[in-house]
């Protein structure tokens, strides 16, 4: 007798049999009706209609039955709502049910239902099971005050469960503990700024007993709220360290991992020559290598922390390579994981070692795997320098094996060791030439073709080579096209007299026949430099190269702390932080590890004076600097510079655009005044580019640029504030600080204006944010490129992005701000316009702006009245469109104007305001609606500002 | 925590669905098909998958994708772990973990599914707990319920939810009292062309049933506990005492369940009991190749190596093989391109041999990817490592119960490259 039976029938009166079934007298075909309607409710036919009769079912003291009847409820009162209000008086009965049992299962359910009305029913049963005698009852109920807060957060609030909940942290069993925890937790998630968890060493030694004691989730449950802990002292963390050890050594693999986050965080505030941190590194290599032997999937995220692991602290696993060698039939994502970590662990000590399995990997059947596998053993030769020499030779034997996709990926690794190693294995390059034909892939072609022209005074044949290329330089991908450009411009500058005529080919494809802006800016700037002034093109192209270095694929450090912080989350499976994964408008408190012992930091302010040391630390590895990027536009589009793939976009966007803006002001500068242009070889570029004739300054340049791009874009133009002091010269040794901000297309502007009033000259100027209310940073550094000296002023415009960490602030709008030059760190706040943060794209599509305004509860709406403004409703629409506030729709009525207008926030969060403006009468009224009804009143002093300036 | 679980077959239905918290649409699923699609192979499907409003964890289990859907910052393992419970609950409950023994009795999975998470909270997932709470399928419970009425899930609560010792029920009685430890150990290696190990270690298990009455307290005690440094242990076993006497001492959880894991990895401890002499090769010419494999024993201190089975991926331009196998059987399934050797016990006078031509398809190319042997085999009464139980003490219960202990190599991810 199997459940199938359930399933075969669907004729046609299967709902009026069951119907009659479910009113049957007798228990057992009552009950057997049931199951056919759960049965079919499982494969998703919807059998709604049954419910009054399956409710009446409810009233049984059959458990199994109950049971049944509980789950169809939990899945159809939503859809009926008002049938479901017959249920609860069923269940408020069985919470006083004698057997614990029924009350736990009753309170359960109910949560479950998600029906406004039946919440209401629910409080009183929960408040009293809370407090149960029987511990599995409270167990459960601290749970469905997590599933109450999910429905109607402001009742649970209301009806003080938080408290209860809070209370149950100490209660005396070690389940409710966890699932307390557990459910706060999960409510603390959407309430980033709570206090819910609030932990002090009390609370952290009864958790630490209830770890002991609980079950296995249980113990994930409290391990992960352990982490989010700071121990007062070193002593604490040791201390806090030795109980939670023993859980390293249990069967479930997500309390282990649970476990290396709490030690890993917490050894941090370890003294290094304590005897008990040595002894804590060896005790973590052991659960992590076996972690390695469950399941694939396991294996797979466990394998992603690992990582994080081994670039924090490569000393716990330096030992124990071997168990990262690939087995042939680990899925492909386990063998890629394994893979990277080798090559992360790879030293002098191992590197044979490595090199032959990574040689054995080359002749693997997965192409992807090979590819990787090539690729790392130039990782290897880059990472460990006594290698190089080995590596090279064991990439020209996978050459020799002339499989088409080894030797093009052999090809690509060898152009980033002559790079690490210039001028010592250019022997091979004879090898290389040789394979030139079978080269189909792009970057594998572009490799090639940047080692010709960098070696070009060698190769005897480098331009028939690279002529060899340019036949088809119309069908060439971008990367190749660039590579061609700038090798043949070496080729040149290193052996003129024969490579004139190509020389000029290629620039006149690029300039005249190619429609890629990048491909035909290039082709100009080598083009006039090599007309102006042979002796800096060739100090430019052929200038040395910054070195690469293994770095480049290393977590940039500050997000390793934090992805460090979040091991065994989903934040670590992707190596990305927290913030880029929550939805919406859910906060998230960035996570850093705890300061070590005695490391002196200042502590009066600890939160700026943190986020500052923390940004003169990571400003180097974060943003390259400019030289470095220079070089390499110049050299390569090839291998990625220093700033690796985890660097935020927008940060990576405004460097680009530094530099793009940089040149091009310099070469416009240079180049726009002198009418000589082009003699050197003969023809004109028939284009002339259009963002010329910025100031020749290097560092004002930069701000005119973005001033120049401001006007360009926005004809209408957005209001900007004129400047005021921030910070006068008597509160900071001489140094006053005046500022605006300004939205110049789409990029968000500090401009501020330093003077200094000392007598000395101050340099190193650099400048941080504490977080804010909607995560403005710095996208740059402080472009102060000169020292300032005494009774200078120098205005300097910063970028900055939305990306950063956010905290509200009060008011909303408020920005603290630390500046720091060689005298001292200064701090001010100001406040900015909210209408900075209003986005080009904030136009709502009329059906979504109407079904949005009556979407937003009317509690959410605010009135505002703004005085003697006396502009007609067009030419305000028009003034407010160039701060990005756009108008959806007008309606007149009696005389009296109604604009409908939309804003977007760069954070997504959307506002909706209705702006009435009555023929002669100076006051408009403003009704101002979002969702976060806290912005309103920032909204409205922008409208005042744009509509009165 | 967890949201909801689809339980997808091979062939992509959908085919039961369930929430713990709203409703999920199943349209969710379609970014894991999509990932399945662009994985080929069901093993080869990633884990953890984003979609722009979920996250879709998955494990692969007979043929059954369980994929479970988080909304909020859930760790990964926790779901993945969790997964492999209910598989493991299926094979407990129904014997296999198949569609077909899901759909039959997909009331009790339902009810099982109910039990084990409450909100996306982990209630019961120890397989005493459930059983008291949800009977499993019996034939003869079946006929018993449908002529008495009465039903399979329990009105009592279970006793193990509360007490400190979560996995042992109350009340349990038996009549012959046996307590049974089975040491696995399975060797994890690579072996180069050479023969020489470039990798091995052992992952040893002790798998336990057993059936005491009332509340046994267990002291198991090791000959050599020294080996082991790396182990993790059933929630039942008394870290400390571990730590201060290196002794295992527990109350057992009723039936059958894994008492502890362990992890030789020292390279000299591990002894290779079997080796490989291999030689494929491909004429430059031909389309044909030849194929010659011997098998030996090795370390296997005196015992016997029984069930080897070598088994061999061979590259996709091989058509066929025409081999002689000196002892046992031999297949080529020329669609997935599988060679299978069934050797079955080695004979130390007389050494296995497989030996003939294989043939390519007509102007294919000389491969260029070299095959990996796969080997399986068994050792029975030994474990590699050496470890060696003691004695096995009862304090707690006065009667004397029966006690055995058995011991078995098997070869875990052998493999020999070529």
């Amino acid at each position: 007798m199997t459940d199938s039976k359930y399933f075969t029938t669907t004729k046609k009166g299967e709902i009026f049999e069951l119907k009659a079934e479910l009113n049957s007298d007798k228990k057992e075909k009552k009950k057997e009706a049931v199951k056919k309607v759960i049965a079919s409710m499982t494969v998703g036919k919807d059998v709604s209609a049954l419910f009054p009769d399956v409710v009446n079912c409810m009233q049984t003291d059959n458990l199994e039955l109950k049971k049944l009847v509980y789950l169809y409820l939990m899945n159809y009162a939503k859809s009926q709502p008002d049938m479901a209000i017959m249920a609860v008086n069923t269940f408020v009965k069985d919470c006083e049910d004698p057997n614990p049992l029924i009350r736990a299962l009753a309170v359960r359910t109910m949560g479950c239902i998600r029906v406004d009305k039946i919440t209401e029913y629910l409080c009183e049963p929960l408040r009293k099971c809370l407090k149960d005698e029987d511990p599995y009852v409270r167990k459960t109920a601290a749970v469905c005050v997590a599933k109450l807060h999910d429905i109607n957060a402001q009742l649970v609030e209301d009806q003080g469960f938080l408290d209860t909940l809070k209370d149950l942290i100490s209660d005396s069993n070690p389940m409710v503990v966890a699932n307390a925890v557990a459910a706060l937790s999960e409510i603390a998630e959407s309430h980033p700024n709570s206090n819910l968890l609030d932990l002090n060493p009390q609370t952290i030694n009864k958790l630490l007993t209830a770890l002991n004691e609980c079950t296995e989730w249980g113990q994930i449950f409290i391990l992960d709220c352990l982490a989010n802990y700071t121990p007062r002292d070193d002593r604490e963390s040791q201390s806090i360290c030795e109980r939670v050890t023993p859980r390293l050594s249990h069967a479930n693999s997500a309390v282990v991992l649970s476990a290396v986050k709490v030690l890993m965080k917490f050894m941090e505030m370890l003294p290094k020559d304590l005897d008990y941190y040595g002894t804590l590194l060896k005790k973590l290599a052991p659960p992590l290598v076996t972690l390695l032997s469950a399941e694939p999937e396991l294996q797979y995220v466990a394998l992603r922390n690992i990582n994080l692991i081994v670039q924090k602290r490569p000393e716990i696993l330096k030992h124990e390579m071997k168990v990262f060698f690939v087995k042939y039939n680990d899925p492909i994502y386990v063998k890629l994981e394994k893979l990277d970590i080798m090559i992360r662990l790879a030293s002098q000590a191992n590197i044979a070692q490595v090199l032959a399995e990574l040689k054995e990997y080359a002749t693997e059947v997965d192409v992807d795997f090979v590819r990787k596998a090539v690729r790392a053993i130039g990782r290897c030769a880059i990472k460990v320098e006594q290698s190089a020499e080995r590596c090279v030779s064991t990439l020209l034997d996978l050459i020799q094996t002339k499989v088409n996709y080894v030797v093009q990926e052999a090809i690509v690794v060898i152009k980033d060791i002559f790079r690490k190693y210039p001028n010592k294995y250019e022997s091979v390059i004879a090898t290389l030439c040789e394979n030139l034909d079978s080269l189909d892939e792009p970057e594998a072609r572009a490799a090639m073709i940047w080692i010709v022209g960098e070696y070009a005074e060698r190769i005897d044949n480098a331009d028939e080579l690279l002529e060899s290329f340019l036949e088809g330089f119309h069908d060439e991908s971008t990367q190749v096209q660039l590579q061609l450009l700038t090798a043949i411009v070496k080729l040149f500058l290193k052996k003129p007299t024969e490579t004139q005529e190509l020389v000029q080919q290629v620039l006149s494809l690029a300039t005249q026949d190619s429609d890629n802006p990048d491909l035909r800016d290039r082709g100009y700037i080598y083009w006039r430099l090599l007309s102006t002034d042979p002796v800096a093109a060739k100090e430019v192209v052929l200038a040395e190269k910054p070195l690469i270095s293994e770095e480049t694929d290393l977590i940039e450090p500050t997000l390793l702390e934090e992805l460090i912080c979040h091991i065994g989350t989903l934040a670590s499976v992707y190596h990305k932080p927290p913030s880029a994964f929550v939805e919406g408008s859910r906060g998230v408190q960035h996570k850093r590890l705890p300061a070590r012992a005695g490391s002196g930091e200042s502590t009066d302010s600890p939160d700026v004076s943190q986020s500052v040391g923390g940004a003169t630390e990571a400003a180097p590895t974060v943003i390259p600097s400019q030289g470095d990027l220079l070089g390499d536009l110049l050299n390569l589009d090839l291998a990625p510079p220093a700033a690796g793939p985890t660097v935020p976009p927008s940060m990576q966007l405004g460097a680009m655009d530094l530099l793009g803006g940089g040149l091009d002001s310099l070469l416009g500068g240079d180049i726009g005044g002198s009418p000589a242009m082009g003699a050197g070889l003969g023809s004109t570029p028939a284009v002339m580019p259009t963002s010329l004739g910025a100031p020749p300054v290097v560092g004002g340049g930069l701000g005119d640029l973005f001033d120049l791009g401001g006007s360009v874009g926005m004809p209408a133009g957005a209001y900007v504030p004129p400047k005021s002091v921030w910070l006068p010269a008597m509160k900071a040794k001489g140094l006053e600080i005046s500022g605006t901000f300004a939205r110049r297309s789409g990029v968000i502007q500090m401009e501020l204006s330093l003077t200094n009033k000392a007598m000395s000259v101050m340099t190193d100027f650099a400048i941080q944010f504490n977080r804010n209310s909607f995560g403005l940073a710095p996208a740059g550094p402080l472009q102060v490129l000169t020292p300032l000296s005494p009774n200078q002023t120098i205005e300097v415009s910063l970028p900055l992005s939305t990306s950063g960490p956010v905290m509200k602030m009060e008011p909303l709008n408020n920005l603290q701000v630390a500046v720091k030059n060689n005298i001292d760190v200064f701090y001010f706040s100001c406040q900015y316009p909210i209408s900075l943060l209003f986005v080009e794209d904030g136009k709502m599509e009329r059906q979504v702006f109407l079904a949005t305004w009556k979407d937003i509860p009317n509690d959410n709406e605010a009135q505002f009245v703004i005085k003697d403004c006396h502009l007609n409703s067009d030419a305000a629409s028009s003034k407010l469109q160039g701060s990005n506030i756009f108008t959806i729709a007008k309606r007149t009525v009696d005389n009296q104007d109604m604009l409908y207008q939309s804003i977007k926030l760069t954070n997504g969060i959307w506002v909706l305001t209705e702006l009435r403006v009555q023929g002669g009468n100076p006051s408009y009224t403003l009704s101002v609606k979002c969702r976060a009804s806290e912005v309103s009143q920032f909204v409205y002093q922008c409208y005042e500002l744009v509509l009165k300036n | 925590m967890i949201h909801s679980l689809f339980l997808i077959n091979s062939a992509g239905d959908i085919f039961l669905e369930k929430h713990w918290k709203s409703v999920i649409s199943r349209s969710v699923c379609d970014y894991f098909f999509e990932a399945q699609e662009k994985a080929g192979e069901p093993d080869n499907v990633p884990p953890v998958i984003r979609t722009p409003h979920h996250y879709l964890i998955n494990i692969y289990r007979e043929k059954i994708f369980f994929v479970s859907v988080i909304q909020t910052e859930v760790p990964p393992l926790f779901v993945i772990e969790f997964l492999h419970r209910v598989a493991e609950m299926f094979q407990d409950y129904f014997g296999e973990s198949s569609e077909a023994a899901i759909k039959d009795n997909v009331v009790i999975v339902y009810e099982l599914l109910e039990e084990m998470l409450d909100n996306g909270f982990p209630l019961a997932t120890e397989s005493n707990i459930l059983k008291e709470l949800i009977k499993p399928p019996t034939i003869l419970r079946s006929v018993v319920n449908t002529i008495t009425g009465s039903s399979n899930v329990g009105e009592t609560l279970p006793t193990g939810q509360l007490s400190t010792i979560p996995w042992r029920r109350a009340g349990v009685k038996y009549t012959n009292n046996e307590a049974y430890f089975d040491v696995v150990e399975e060797i994890d290696a690579i072996l180069d062309k050479s023969g020489t190990t470039v990798f091995a270690e052992i992952q040893g298990v002790i798998d336990a049933c057993v059936k005491l009455s009332g509340m046994p307290d267990l002291t198991l005690s090791f000959m050599n506990p020294r080996l082991l440094d790396d182990v993790s242990f059933h929630p039942c076993v008394r870290f400390k005492r571990w730590e201060s006497e290196r002794v295992l001492s527990f109350v057992p959880p009723d039936g059958n369940f894994q008492l502890m894991s362990y992890h030789v990895s020292a390279q000299n401890l591990v002894a290779i009991p079997v080796y490989v002499k291999q030689n494929i090769s491909f004429f430059e010419t031909g389309s044909s190749g030849r194929l010659d494999i011997t098998v030996g024993p090795k370390q296997t201190m005196g015992k016997t190596v029984e069930c080897v089975l070598v088994t061999i991926h061979m590259p996709k331009v091989i058509l066929s093989a025409n081999l002689t196998p000196t002892q046992g059987t031999y297949t080529y399934d020329p669609v997935t391109k599988i060679l299978m050797w069934d050797i079955g016990k080695l004979n130390h006078q007389k050494l296995p041999n497989l030996k003939g031509s294989l043939s390519l398809q007509s102007g294919a190319a000389k491969p260029e990817e070299n095959p990996s042997l796969n080997i399986e085999f068994k050792i029975q009464q030994l474990a590699i490592s050496g470890l060696k139980v003691n004695r096995l003490d009862m304090y707690g219960e006065k009667y004397k119960p029966f006690k055995g202990v058995k011991y078995v190599t098997k070869a875990g991810k052998f493999q020999v490259r070529t």
